[in-house]
């Protein structure tokens, strides 16, 4: 089975983040994997492991994100595709396209993806890109299972997802993207003969343009006019008294003073 | 005046159990700003299966009733399940028959599978996650949207190109709902003509979430446990305030790792993220992660017995004490207040 990894390399989001004039300092942040893409390789591998087949990972973004391709070759991928285009950060579309054009020339069987990335947290453009590609999907897997077609039937994934209304399970016929939530697998480390021959296994570049896509594809829709710092929320007070008086208090508090009953 | 000021919206009005979703009318209501006064706003209804049809004509009624000049309405055995294909494509038949520059949605379970697949066959931009709207006195055009990122820790604010059509999705309880307009000015109730596509998901199961509970994104009272709460019996006394408030409960991630309670609850940077307008936190300390989640709610009180937890430095009100005792009677408290009519 041939399997296609979408990843984006991110900040680190639990690090702390500098504002700077309006962009983030560049110097306080630490790139990694976008932890839900993690899943989504995660997967990958394992499916590879039960399936035989290849995983080859993918990423749209400026020249630093060979690290984290570097980091999921390390994982066990066995190839990769750098997208190295410098100027589509937020502009969604513009990667979708870029996506799926790469993600077209290798027709994969299963593309996978993380839900969202943790710093811009859309998680618009893996959809994107199927709905370019004109493959179905199925969102926020939990558990993910490949199976064969019965009564010449092709193969498909059934994927237990979550969603505001429970868990559902849903078929899809292949090829399909499967995006990943939390809980769907706990992600391997690198391990050191793997970082070694993570070296040695192909890591492809390539331009938009030599995937074909014009200016018209990349053209953004929306742009940024500010980045701003969240407002910061002062600390309240602490209520005092014996427990009964602080619930009666709060109680009051609540209704008179927040309004909220 | 450019012609931008002049701009169709269209909603996509979301339905649960048979109900409009408020986040739908929230939508509405950004819908009819972004339209501007010149604007026209067109909303669509889709749904099937056997219960559906009265269930959205009432809907519909709703709509046409907050603002919304055209209700398309589509019933179809397609639509019984949640199948993404057949969602965007009714969508899509909204949009090929009004033909918006805008479309919004709800930042939703739905509403974020739907929204990349209308943007991408648009060739449409789209902005997920709004908190606010700001639109300049003479309509739509030029509109300020402001979202979260980098998990909360910045916000960005963004505009729409000229010419362009965008897809937006907001996230719920931060916009107003769309006002009643005048009566007599409804908007038309229409049925839309939809060929449903080639399905591709086939729905074998849903193990659904206890009915009747509030749903965490759109709470307006979160009840909130943490490894305080020391075992699932522990949640029982949150649950028992949640009922008396008619709020929903959510966990840190702490309690959900220790096996208390589902993941579904889990509220903060790998959970979900709500802005309800209070926030009760008991035994939670305060984690940055969940912080994520929950500080740009209206209200937060917390309820946990270290002084020191950082919680505190985020609550409005903080009670140090020991969630057994402070729970049930602030329970008692609420029962005894919201029974008294007026008070
Ligand atoms: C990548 C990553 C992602 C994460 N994502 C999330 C996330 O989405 N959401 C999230 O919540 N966390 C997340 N975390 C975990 C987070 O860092 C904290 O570990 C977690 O929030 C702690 O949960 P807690 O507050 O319930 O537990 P603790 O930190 O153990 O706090 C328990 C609190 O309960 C109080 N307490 C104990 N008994 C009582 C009592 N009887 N009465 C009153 N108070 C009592 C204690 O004083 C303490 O403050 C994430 C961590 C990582 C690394």
């Amino acid at each position: 089975m041939q399997i296609a990894v979408l990843m984006k390399q991110t900040f680190d989001t639990e690090e702390k983040i500098e504002l700077v004039g309006g962009a983030v300092a560049e110097h306080s942040v630490k790139y990694i994997i976008n932890p839900y893409d993690e899943y989504a390789l995660e997967e990958a591998l394992r499916l590879r492991e039960a399936h035989g087949g290849s995983v080859t990972v993918i990423s749209c973004g400026p020249g630093r994100a060979v690290e984290a391709l570097r980091t999921g070759l390390a994982m066990g991928a066995d190839e990769a595709v750098l997208i190295a285009e410098d100027g589509l950060a937020g502009n969604d579309r513009a990667i979708a396209a870029a996506l799926a054009a790469a993600v077209k020339s290798l027709q994969p069987d299963l593309l996978l993806a993380g839900l969202f990335a943790v710093d811009r947290g859309a998680g618009s453009v893996a959809l994107q890109a199927a709905e370019l590609l004109g493959l179905p999907h199925a969102s926020a897997a939990l558990k993910l299972e490949i199976r064969d077609g019965a009564g010449g039937g092709g193969r498909t994934a059934v994927v237990e997802r979550d969603t505001e209304w429970g868990v559902e399970t849903v078929e899809v016929p292949l090829p399909a993207l499967v995006t990943a939530q939390q809980g769907l697998n706990e992600p391997r480390y690198p391990s050191l003969p793997g970082i070694m021959k993570a070296k040695r296994k192909p890591l492809r570049e390539v331009t938009a343009a030599e995937l074909g896509l014009s200016a018209d594809d990349l053209a953004p829709r929306t742009e940024r006019v500010a980045l701003l710092a969240p407002p910061v929320r002062a600390a309240g007070r602490k209520l005092a008294g014996t427990p009964g008086e602080q619930a009666a208090q709060l109680a009051e508090l609540l209704q008179r003073e927040a309004k909220l009953f | 005046m450019s012609d931008q000021s002049k701009r169709t919206a269209l909603v996509y009005a979301e339905c649960a159990e048979g109900k409009l979703r408020r986040v739908a009318l929230e939508a509405l209501g950004a819908a009819r700003r972004l339209a501007g006064d010149g604007g026209s706003v067109h909303a669509v209804l889709a749904g099937g299966g056997s219960a559906a049809s009265p269930a959205l004509a009432a809907a519909a009624a709703e709509l046409a009733a907050r603002g919304a000049g055209v209700v398309h309405v589509i019933d179809d055995p397609a639509l019984a399940g949640f199948a993404p294909e057949a969602y965007a494509a009714a969508i899509g038949a909204a949009v090929a028959a009004v033909q918006p520059s805008i479309i919004v949605l709800g930042h939703t379970a739905a509403g974020r599978e739907l929204a990349p697949r209308v943007a991408a066959a648009l060739k449409g931009g789209h902005i997920a996650d709004v908190t606010a709207i700001q639109v300049p006195e003479d309509g739509g055009a030029d509109a300020i949207l402001t979202r979260p990122l980098y998990a909360g820790k910045a916000f960005e604010q963004r505009r729409l190109l000229p010419g362009a059509s965008c897809v937006i999705t907001v996230r719920p309880n931060n916009l107003p709902v769309a006002e009643p307009v005048e009566a007599g000015s409804e908007g038309k109730v229409a049925a839309l003509a939809y060929a449903a596509p080639p399905l591709w998901t086939t729905v074998r199961d849903v193990v659904r979430k206890a009915s009747g509970r509030v749903d965490l994104a759109e709470a307006d009272i979160i009840v909130s446990g943490g490894r305080g709460v020391r075992s699932a019996d522990g949640f029982a006394p949150l649950e028992a305030l949640a009922k008396v408030l008619g709020g929903a409960v959510g966990a840190s991630r702490g309690a959900c790792d220790a096996g208390y309670c589902d993941y579904a609850l889990q509220i903060g940077q790998t959970g979900k993220t709500v802005t309800p307008k209070l926030y009760i936190a008991c035994g939670i300390s305060g984690a940055i992660q969940h912080l994520a989640g929950m500080s740009q709610s209206r209200v937060i009180v917390a309820i946990n017995k270290d002084p020191d937890a950082p919680i505190f430095g985020v609550a409005d009100y903080g009670i140090v004490g020991d969630l057994f005792e402070v729970v049930p009677l602030l329970t008692a408290e609420f029962e005894r207040i919201l029974a008294t009519p007026g008070s």
